[in-house]
């Protein structure tokens, strides 16, 4: 960590605040994010209700901390998912070689080729609702960079003279993998994946609001935002809470992102 | 020329591999579109006869093959929904989606070189920061909420643009503003890096020495080449545009292929869905080749090498 790195302590605080609302904010507001008080509809912040309520009374802060939960739990899966299938077919890719590394490559190329995003959205639509369905769709958008990523790395890796001495000194594949090819991986890995929550957030949110993700009145970013949009002239705070929050959690996945390349000395 | 000729020619296999993928999305995905259509309790003879209608009862090669083939001839079946030629409807809807996606990298360029470039001009000073921290806010802020945001602002409060709809250039400035803003901060970041780096080379101390002042060393010299950096990344970037425009569309009520699509998908008119599907896919494609060529032009070391 260098010395001078605004951007690791403001992304990570940011990230830390949003993760520990998700994790805790449900048990300290104990409203329930499905309760719905006709008397409320609409009804602006106020004492009791520091985000007022929706269009159904619904307690918004209770669902914009609740929606914090499904998104932040849906994002981490997704990005865990998708680096952990991208770098065991990208680093297989890498070490076996030959057609199966052409073969694989190919692929990762060709659905490269198709906008992420469009393949999440077809995917999404054909599985139909449900939050595994919707994991598997973000996954399959997002594993082709970490194995395009991962295979570059370990074929410039393999060249290294470190790697190519252990090797000479009898160093078993395994060894080679864990010992020296990992620990030179874990930094654009990390910076890679960092960003990329960001990224699926802002991908599971326009699922949520086409109307793709979680089914109401699950509450989730995306859904409130759709949901606010017929009352923006009246209530402009049922947009308000959950825009900022998508805004926050992007900002703070970006800055840590930008901060741990500088500390890595990866270009971000 | 032979460029052109050889990028055509490799145009070639990226669309097969696309068109390949979306029929693979719709028709290998579980999950029965026939049944999807007509509800879980529709009678087993009413199931057989639409699969036979859309020729879903043919086996999976012969059902590939003659998707490829109307593809190859502009025929992408026809809607359920609509009982229209899936293409002509693509065809009325395609251009609304083409002029929001060009207005929204007009306005990324736009609003990217004055902020990149007042950035990069003083690095540290307080234009830098307010640019950087305008840049930060635009790539954070998501189309899901800027797009809300500008309408409540400039339609609802201060009532000078319209709320919604596609018409003339007032309809089109929200919906551009709102695809075109997180391409332009990422831009202008990249800008700014770029002619950060560019300051401290050579051939600008010398314009300085020649007794050019910095301003007009860093334009007339230092832009030029801080530019190609940011051109390879507006190329990277440029198809996303086209998905974006999904998302806008529907915040904007934009008459575009995306909006179709989206309804196609919730009145589950698999033709249509698998006909946007397709075409937004080979536009992306299209798109990243034509940046291909613009990139070539600039850099004349590409088009050499190439």
């Amino acid at each position: 960590m260098g010395p001078r790195n605004p951007s690791l302590i403001a992304g990570a605080a940011l990230v830390a605040t949003i993760a520990v609302m998700a994790l805790l904010g449900p048990a300290l507001v104990r409203t329930d994010p499905l309760a719905i008080d006709l008397a409320l509809v609409l009804a602006p912040p106020e004492h009791g209700h520091w985000l007022g309520c929706d269009a159904l009374g619904r307690d918004i802060l209770a669902r914009v901390l609740w929606g914090a939960r499904l998104s932040l739990g849906v994002s981490a899966t997704v990005v865990f998912v998708s680096l952990a299938l991208g770098s065991l077919v990208g680093g297989a890719a890498a070490l076996v070689g030959g057609r199966v590394d052409a073969l694989v490559m190919r692929t990762v190329d060709i659905v490269l080729a198709f906008p992420g995003f469009l393949f999440a959205l077809a995917l999404a639509a054909i599985l139909g609702p449900g939050l595994v369905k919707l994991v598997i769709a973000l996954s399959a958008m997002g594993w082709t960079g970490y194995a395009r990523l991962v295979r570059g790395e370990v074929l410039s890796l393999r060249e290294r003279d470190y790697v190519e001495a252990a090797r000479a000194l009898g160093a078993p594949p395994a060894r080679l993998l864990v010992r020296h090819l990992l620990p030179a991986l874990a930094g654009p890995v990390a910076v890679q994946a960092t960003f990329g929550v960001g990224g699926v957030i802002v991908a599971e949110a326009s699922l949520s609001f086409l109307g793709l993700g979680a089914r109401p009145p699950t509450p989730t970013w995306g859904n409130m935002l759709e949901a606010g949009r017929a009352f923006l002239l009246v209530a402009p705070h049922l947009t308000a809470a959950p825009g900022v929050a998508i805004g926050a959690a992007v900002l703070g996945f970006n800055l840590f992102g930008d901060g741990i390349a500088q500390a890595v000395g990866v270009r971000g | 020329m032979t460029n052109l000729v050889r990028r055509l020619l490799a145009l070639i296999p990226v669309a097969l591999g696309v068109a390949t993928l979306t029929f693979a999305l719709i028709h290998l995905v579980p999950g029965d579109p026939v049944v999807a259509m007509l509800g879980e309790t529709a009678a087993p003879a009413d199931i057989a006869r639409m699969r036979h209608e859309l020729g879903l009862d043919r086996p999976l090669l012969a059902q590939y093959a003659s998707f490829l083939r109307g593809v190859a001839h502009g025929d992408l079946g026809e809607s359920i929904s609509a009982h229209e030629p899936v293409a002509r409807l693509i065809a009325q809807r395609y251009p609304a989606t083409l002029e929001l996606t060009g207005a929204g990298l007009l306005v990324a360029v736009m609003l990217a070189l004055p902020l990149g470039l007042v950035a990069g001009a003083d690095p540290g000073g307080a234009a830098d920061l307010g640019a950087m921290g305008f840049a930060i806010l635009g790539i954070s802020i998501p189309h899901l909420y800027l797009g809300p945001l500008l309408m409540i602002v400039f339609s609802l409060d201060l009532g000078w643009l319209p709320l919604t709809g596609r018409g003339g250039l007032a309809h089109l400035v929200l919906p551009a503003v709102t695809l075109g803003t997180a391409l332009a901060a990422v831009l202008a970041r990249m800008l700014r890096q770029s002619l950060v780096q560019v300051r401290a080379a050579d051939y600008l101390r010398t314009a300085r020495a020649k007794g050019l002042s910095a301003s007009s060393a860093l334009v007339r010299h230092g832009l030029r080449n801080a530019l190609t950096p940011v051109i390879t990344l507006l190329g990277l970037q440029a198809g996303g545009l086209l998905t974006g425009a999904i998302i806008v569309e529907m915040i904007f009520s934009w008459p575009g292929m995306g909006r179709m699509m989206i309804a196609a998908i919730s009145a589950r008119d698999y033709p249509l869905v698998e006909g946007c599907v397709l075409v937004f896919a080979l536009s992306y494609v299209v798109v990243n080749m034509l940046t291909d060529l613009v990139y070539g032009l600039i850099d004349p070391r590409i088009r050499l090498g190439a």
